[in-house]
Formats: structure tokens, sequence, C-alpha cells
């Protein structure tokens, strides 16, 4: 499905150059869900924002459904990290959802459903007129969630989603994740810094090194699903694992060159 | 008490003093007699008299006239042009210079060269006129307000596949908007200064015309009740833009209520 292939990213020419992304290749099957750890300032977003289409990376390629990707792919939505900037405050939920349908070959009402089934499957239909502000955060990311799903990309991207929010409202989003995962049976690149989420919700996790930066390893997560956020994170295997990837982590715990704009929330990494 | 206190002083400031002031004012005026300095009554009686409404169609309408299409012209022209400055880099390296040179001229300076240019002393030599000058405002702060949109709204717009107008569209202008009606703010005050300036010059309506005959004809009354005129004009043309202003921006004052930005 998406095949990224030795992409780097570097900023600046001459000795000052900065290697934001050295060489990451990995790819994604369908149906899919892959999340990229890595540590703090590692080229995170870079890598996101060279997938989604918004930015070229100075070597490699992205490959989606073998087609190179050179500018944002039809089949492709991006949950961003700040929905404060991202949902348009000028505009309704009903308005931001329907945002990227409106260029689209659809009837009215195939639009308006759309918008419908999309809102009703993060638990929003409730505030369709009303603005994002007016919402909390969780639920504001959850108006970008379902955004994304109305545009009935086959590859959902999401970067950072859930770094804003709270806890305990984490841990609902990232069950709400799964469970729209599971009905609308789509492909999820899940970028995080957190191991403990993106253990407990992807089928692989990608690690990264910090920059200048490569695949450090890919673990590939077999827990049962559906996942659970209390059971799940009991098991065995869960602690194991989550234990293997915090120690590849702080073994990549060397002060680095944050080239990556996303503020650091204070998870331990 | 102390919210009392606080609507008592309000009240003073928004009533009370102007009314002492303007009662002030008619027991000085009356005592000296003075053709130049009539008493508020003698000028209300004018202003009624002239403006409700005898000479509100030859003189007054005109004069509006002028302002909204020439605040209209410059309201369209300034935000056509001032997005594509506000997008790129390099048209603004090339035309600031211009915009910059153009918006320091003092409006007086263009007055004579716009009535031979144009070879008009009517609706658009002064039409013309009010448009050049409320341009500038509403220019700059359509680039400004462009250049200063968050990058991941557009960001997010480009994501989803929306073209370069529907980007416009639905992004850049609603994003831009709130610093483009400050912008329109600025301009529209201008534009009764414009309006008075150009009326002064080869013209035949107008209330800056009416101001400056009665001028040069020493009859200071209908000169007083046109500078009144001019005064409420403005007055209201600000009010009405409040309340248009406090209607189309309802989402941004929530916004940044919650968000600080």
């Amino acid at each position: 499905m998406l095949e990224t292939k030795g992409i780097a990213k570097i900023y600046g020419t001459g000795p000052k150059a900065t290697h934001a992304l050295e060489d990451v290749s990995f790819t994604v099957t369908d149906g899919e869900f892959v999340c990229v750890v890595g540590p703090s300032g590692c080229g995170k977003t870079t890598l996101l924002k060279c997938i989604a289409g918004l930015m070229r990376p100075t070597r490699g390629e992205v490959l989606l459904r073998g087609k190179r990707v050179v500018e944002p792919p039809e089949e492709l939505a991006l949950v961003f990290q700040d929905y404060s900037r991202s949902l348009m405050p000028w505009s309704t939920v009903r308005n931001n959802v329907l945002l990227p349908l409106r260029h689209k070959r659809l009837s009215t009402a195939e639009r308006k459903a759309l918008v419908a089934e999309s809102l009703g499957s993060v638990g929003l239909t409730r505030f369709i007129d009303h603005y994002p502000w007016q919402l909390s955060g969780g639920m504001q990311q959850r108006v970008a969630i379902a955004r994304a799903l109305a545009y009935q990309p086959a590859i959902l991207l999401m970067d950072e989603p859930f770094a804003s929010v709270d806890a305990q409202t984490r841990g609902d989003l990232e069950d709400l994740v799964l469970r729209v995962r599971e009905q609308y049976g789509i492909t999820i690149l899940f970028v995080t810094h957190d191991i403990d989420e993106s253990v407990y919700l992807a089928d692989r996790v990608v690690v990264l090194t910090h920059s200048p930066t490569t695949v450090k390893e890919i673990v590939g997560v077999s827990l049962p699903r559906p996942r659970d956020q209390i059971a799940t994170k009991e098991l065995a295997d869960f602690i194991n694992l989550r234990g293997h990837v915090y120690r590849l982590i702080r073994r990549e715990l060397t002060p680095v060159t944050s080239v990556d704009a996303v503020p650091n929330s204070g998870t331990p990494v | 008490m102390s919210r009392r206190v606080d609507q008592a002083v309000k009240l003073a400031a928004e009533i009370a003093v102007p009314i002492a002031i303007v009662a002030a004012w008619q027991l000085w005026a009356v005592n000296r007699d003075d053709p130049k300095f009539p008493p508020p009554s003698t000028i209300l009686a004018k202003f009624q008299d002239m403006w409700l409404f005898s000479e509100f169609g030859t003189h007054v309408v005109p004069s509006l006239e002028r302002i909204a299409i020439g605040f209209g012209i410059a309201v369209l022209a300034g935000i056509v042009i001032g997005i594509p400055l506000g997008l790129s880099r390099p048209a603004r390296l090339w035309t600031m210079p211009h915009i910059e040179y153009w918006r320091a001229m003092p409006p007086p300076a263009l007055l004579p060269i716009s009535i031979i240019l144009l070879h008009s002393i009517g609706n658009l030599q002064k039409v013309s006129f009010i448009a050049f000058f409320c341009l500038f405002p509403v220019l700059l702060n359509t680039i400004d307000g462009v250049r200063g949109i968050d990058p991941t709204f557009l960001e997010t717009a480009r994501s989803y596949g929306l073209g370069r107008l529907e980007r416009i569209r639905r992004v850049v202008l609603p994003a831009a908007f709130p610093q483009i009606v400050a912008g329109m703010r600025n301009s529209l005050s201008l534009a009764v200064i414009m309006m008075v300036l150009s009326e002064y010059f080869s013209s035949t309506s107008g209330v800056g015309y009416v101001l400056l005959i009665s001028k040069n004809t020493f009859d200071f009354g209908p000169m007083w009740a046109a500078i009144l005129l001019i005064g409420v004009l403005g007055y209201l043309l600000n009010a009405l833009f409040s309340i248009v202003e406090r209607e189309l921006l309802a989402w941004h004052r929530g916004w940044r209520a919650v968000s600080g930005g």
C-alpha cells in the first residue's frame, strides 16, 4: 500500500546543512496499523509531511499503491497534531467536515450522508452546528478525525494527534481510532512519541533513531485484538514489547539538534 | 455600589458632558453675538432646515454615493490585489516600494492632477480620488493578514486536495478577513475625509461643496450645519460598520477568547 524508499531530508546546504532524515525505509501493507516512534526531534513530522506529499524529500521516494507521491494524494488523509490550527475556526463542525468533500464529485445527498456518518462514528452528531472552538480539545480532535474519515481515504496519516489532550481523553481517543479502523477498514500510519501508545495501537512499530534519522528496528506487535486499555496493558507481551521499544529509544538518548517543530509534552522517552 | 458609580460615570461621559459643552457654547455664543460663531440653537435649526430633508437629495445623496462607490472599489481592489501579494514573496519584493511610495503621498497633492488626468469634475474624478486613497489601508492589511495565516491552515487545505482558488476562497480569505476588516474600518473614515476634500474642488454638489461655498459667501450658518452633518455622517458610518463587523466576525471573537490567538 505505502512504501517509503530511502527518504532523506536535508535542510540547507554545505557544512551547516541539517540532516533531518538520513535514510528512512519501511512499508505499510493494506489494512495495517503502523506506528512510528522516535526520540524527540528525530524528524517525525518531516517524515510525515514527505509521505503526505506536502514536502519533497531530498532523496528517496514515497510510493502509494505503486505511484510516486509528488503532491497530496487523494487516497490519503492527514490528521494534524494541532487541531486548533487545522480545523477552520470560521466554519462550523459541519462545514469543517464538508471542506474536503466540496471538490469531490459527489451529490449533495452523498456529501450530507458522509458528514452525518463520520460525525456519528466519532459521537459528535449533536455538535454539528457548533464551532470547533466551542468544543473541548478531545472533541476537536474527533472532528478532525471525522473530517479525515468523510474524505474516504485508503490510508490515514496521524501526526501525534493526541499529544495535546489529557491522559484520560487520550485513552478514549486511542480506542476511538481502533474502533473506526474496524468500521472503515482503513490503513493507518500513526506517528507518536509515546511508546505505550504505539505498542497499544499498532500491528508494527517502526522505531527511528535520532537525527540524522534512520530506521532502528521494526517491531512486530502480535497482541490480540480487540485491545483494551486495561487488559491489553496488563499482558506480559505488552510489557515486554514496551520495554523493548523503550530500550531501543533510550539508547538514542544523546543530545540532538532539534529540527522537529513538535513540542515535547513531557513524556519520558 | 461600585457598579452604580460605574454606570453613573459612563452616563456622564456619554451624555451629560456633551450636553454641558453644548450648553456652555450656547451661552457663550449668545452673549458674543458673532456671526462666525452662531449658537448651537441656530446651527441646529439650520441643520434641520437644510438636511431634513430639503437639500438632502441635492447634496447629501451625491456625497454618500461617492463614499459608497469609492469605498466599494477600494475594498474590492485591495482584496483582489492584496491576496496574491500576501501569498507571493517575489510579488511583494517588486511591488512594495511602489505601494509604500503612493501610500505616503498626501491626498491633496494629487487632487489638482486628478481633475486634469480624468478630464472630469464630476463623479468619475471624485470617486476615483476616494477609491485611490482608500485602497491602501485595505491593501496593506490584506497583505499582512494573508502573510500571517498559520501555515497549518494552508497545509490542511493542501493535504485535502483543495485547488488554489478553492484554498483562497475557503481558507485564505476567511483567515485574513479579521485583518481585512480592520483595514476597511480605516478606509471608511478615510473615505469621508476624501469625500469632503474632493468636493472642495471643481464641484457643484455635495456636503463639502456646501461647506466651502457657505464659507466663501460668509454664510456661516450653513457652514456650521455642514460641519455638524459631516461629523454625524462619520460617526454613523462607523457605528454601522461596527454592527456589520460584529455579525461577520462573531467566530473570531469566540475563537480568540478561547485560543488567546
